[in-house]
């Protein structure tokens, strides 16, 4: 890819597509990565933004003290599913269904109640990780579908960006144990290559696995001519079910189900939840699912908390008759082919939705890595570019744009987040549409991170800006005890390690940009004196003498 | 890279305007090529290898997959390709005729079923 022609190896063009292809959507992905990563703890942060919950702690009497309020709320309701609080859930989430509701979530209601007592509790309105969760593949304010392809195209440029980039690095291995600090550009490659290297594999799978998920968007044609269009019997057959039987549900009625039978009393929890956690001694029940409550045709299904297996999906299931509580046999696993192992597994650590805690602090790490490796990337390819400004002696308007573009997306996207939190605490409860206002805010922060970018000096902004990102996350803990959330020792104390996790991780992203910033104030002393002011940045590195493979 | 770093910026150098801009048309095309024509290919693939599959005897299902699978990568490596090449032409050439192919394979065990 030279511009006069000549011809050239491989790796020098794979090096072109590798900077082109990483840095062209580099913003996008850089906030893909970063809220993808945060949602490796959507329910920790959807608790930690509902304080009203905090004091929710559980007990050995949880999920008896549900099933009562259960049955004042929703006597006659087809089904009722209880969510019980566990490592990632401080608070009984509990949903029903009446008799002809409507298809999917939308025919659910839904209550948080507290697992100590059994009340309802009023939380306050958010959409919580939720919403971090949807911008990391559906972005916002614009159709669904819309955001979908837009992510999706930028993770094939992702899986271009990762694949060209290795065939670039010819000594691959022996890069990741190079780390030159403190040497301007070589120290920005290395840091590149480390982060790259360290979590390759999370990096091609998850990127991967990022298009499968949307596979039946992008890329519906295998679907399409193998099944002649009909997308409905591939999703039945995939989940192991007939295709006749596409439209039946899961979980659809074993007996009889409009039969209006006398009532007839539901059998106690209690002894179901012993013979459960005998049988699954290490990580106990997730859920409770109760068909057709109150009639003779009620079951109950136990549910395992998590699951051992990453390839299958969903944990066991213990299904007993809801009235004498006694076992029935519950539907058997099916055999998973090869293919769809393959799929499942990598679409399973996409979403870590089963992963026990320490894999889930693994993917998280693995997450922060790679959204310093598309950071650390995108400034990479301005400090590249200095010794070429520097002859010059001005800044062009594109390395401009992309110093700006950096910023806002490095360091405002931080800002946003931290003021995303700082919203939910600070606007009044009782407001309208407060949900609406804390994403409002954190688009408000971005926006303005956008502008101080423009507006202040390249080296300035960044530091102001890490270092009020770094004050941001670093007294998010203190604000949460502040205002009605249970403390970070409390929470430690009490074993609620979801909000105390929060508390953890915003304090860690808290040094790490308080580093990131001091790091770069540090480079101040020794960078050379400066032209201009939107060219005073990062430290100019001295001429070396590079080997060949350095260019790379 | 550090070709990269020399590459002419607009107005950068007015003597060589010529050749900028048969390198400009140039990155244009492969990046169609890559963009579209490795569209075109990987679409190709999950439907001609998705079919090929099924109809050769494993289930409809693992066919999907894999044959999705194998499309999304065969679509970055025609990226790679489309840059990796000695010329745009070749860029076109060697992603469009295994798109043509494979497109035709699936229209005949598509036509071969109905």
């Amino acid at each position: 890819m030279r511009p006069d022609g000549k011809p050239e190896g491989l790796r020098q063009s794979m090096s072109w597509l590798h900077t082109w292809s990483g840095l062209l959507l580099g913003w996008l992905l850089y906030a893909v990565f970063f809220t993808g990563t945060l949602s490796y703890f959507l329910d920790e942060i959807t608790d930690w933004m509902r304080p009203e919950l905090h004091q929710s702690v559980p007990g050995p009497q949880t999920a008896a003290l549900a099933m009562a309020t259960m049955q004042k709320l929703a006597p006659d309701a087809t089904t009722w599913t209880i969510n019980l609080p566990g490592e990632r859930q401080t608070a009984v989430e509990a949903s029903w269904r009446k008799p002809g509701a409507g298809a999917g979530r939308a025919g659910n209601q839904r209550v948080q109640l507290d697992a100590g007592t059994g009340e309802v509790l009023q939380p306050r309105e958010t959409r919580g990780g939720s919403f971090l969760y949807r911008f990391h593949f559906e972005l916002y304010a614009m159709p669904r579908v819309w955001g979908r392809w837009i992510v999706g195209i930028a993770t094939m440029f992702m899986f271009v960006a990762i694949i060209s980039g290795v065939i670039t690095h010819k000594k691959i291995f022996a890069d990741f144990f190079t780390f030159r600090p403190r040497k301007g550009q070589r120290s920005w490659l290395d840091a590149h290559n480390a982060t790259a290297v360290l979590a390759l594999p999370f990096h091609i799978i998850i990127t991967f696995s990022g298009l499968l998920l949307l596979m039946f968007m992008l890329m519906p044609w295998g679907i399409d001519a193998v099944y002649n269009g009909d997308t409905q019997k591939y999703f039945a057959e995939s989940r192991g079910r007939p295709a006749a039987g596409a439209g039946e549900r899961e979980g659809a009625p074993r007996g009889g189900r409009a039969q209006p039978a006398e009532p007839a009393q539901l059998a106690a929890i209690a002894p179901l939840m012993a013979a459960a956690q005998a049988r699954w001694p290490e990580r106990g029940v997730g859920s409770i699912a109760v068909q057709r409550p109150g009639t003779p045709g009620a079951t109950i299904e136990l549910r395992e908390q998590g699951a051992r297996a990453l390839v299958r999906g969903g944990g066991e299931r213990l299904l007993f008759d809801g009235v004498t509580g006694a076992p029935l046999t519950p539907p058997q696993a099916r055999a998973t082919s090869a293919a769809q192992a393959v799929s499942g597994a990598v679409i399973g650590i996409h979403l870590g939705r089963f992963a026990d805690p320490a894999l889930r602090w693994l993917l998280f790490l693995s997450g922060l890595i790679g959204t310093v490796m598309a950071g650390s990337g995108m400034v990479l390819w301005v400090v590249k570019r200095l010794p070429e400004r520097r002859k010059l002696g001005r800044t062009p308007h594109g390395h401009r744009l992309v110093e700006v573009l950096n910023i806002a997306a490095i360091g405002g996207l931080s800002l946003a987040t931290a003021g995303y939190f700082w919203a939910n605490r600070l606007i009044p409860v009782e407001i309208a549409q407060r949900a609406d206002m804390e994403i409002r805010c954190f688009f408000a922060v971005w926006s303005v991170g956008l502008l101080h970018a423009m507006l202040r000096p390249h080296r300035r902004a960044w530091l102001e800006q890490l270092w009020l990102a770094a004050i941001a996350f670093g007294t998010l803990p203190l604000l949460n005890a502040a205002t009605g959330g249970v403390a970070l020792p409390a929470a430690m104390l009490r074993g609620q390690w979801g909000i105390a996790g929060f508390d953890l991780v915003v304090l860690a992203l808290a040094v790490l940009h308080g580093f990131a910033a001091w790091k770069l104030g540090a480079s101040a002393s020794l960078a050379a004196p400066q032209r201009n002011a939107s060219g005073a940045g990062m430290r100019i590195p001295r001429p070396v003498a590079q080997s060949p493979e350095k260019q790379a | 890279m550090r070709d990269v770093a020399a590459l002419p910026a607009p107005g950068l150098r007015p003597k060589k305007a010529g050749v900028a801009m048969g390198y400009r048309w140039a990155v244009v095309s492969r990046a169609l090529a890559a963009t579209f024509g490795g569209y075109a290919l990987s679409s190709a693939i999950a439907a001609g290898v998705g079919l090929a599959l099924a109809r050769s005897g494993s289930s409809s299902v693992d066919a999907v997959l894999w044959a999705t699978m194998l499309a999304f990568i065969a679509h970055a490596a025609a990226a790679l390709w489309a840059f990796g090449c000695a010329n745009a032409w070749r860029a076109w050439l060697g992603i469009g005729i295994p798109a043509a192919l494979l497109g035709a394979l699936a229209y005949a065990l598509q036509g071969a079923a109905a």
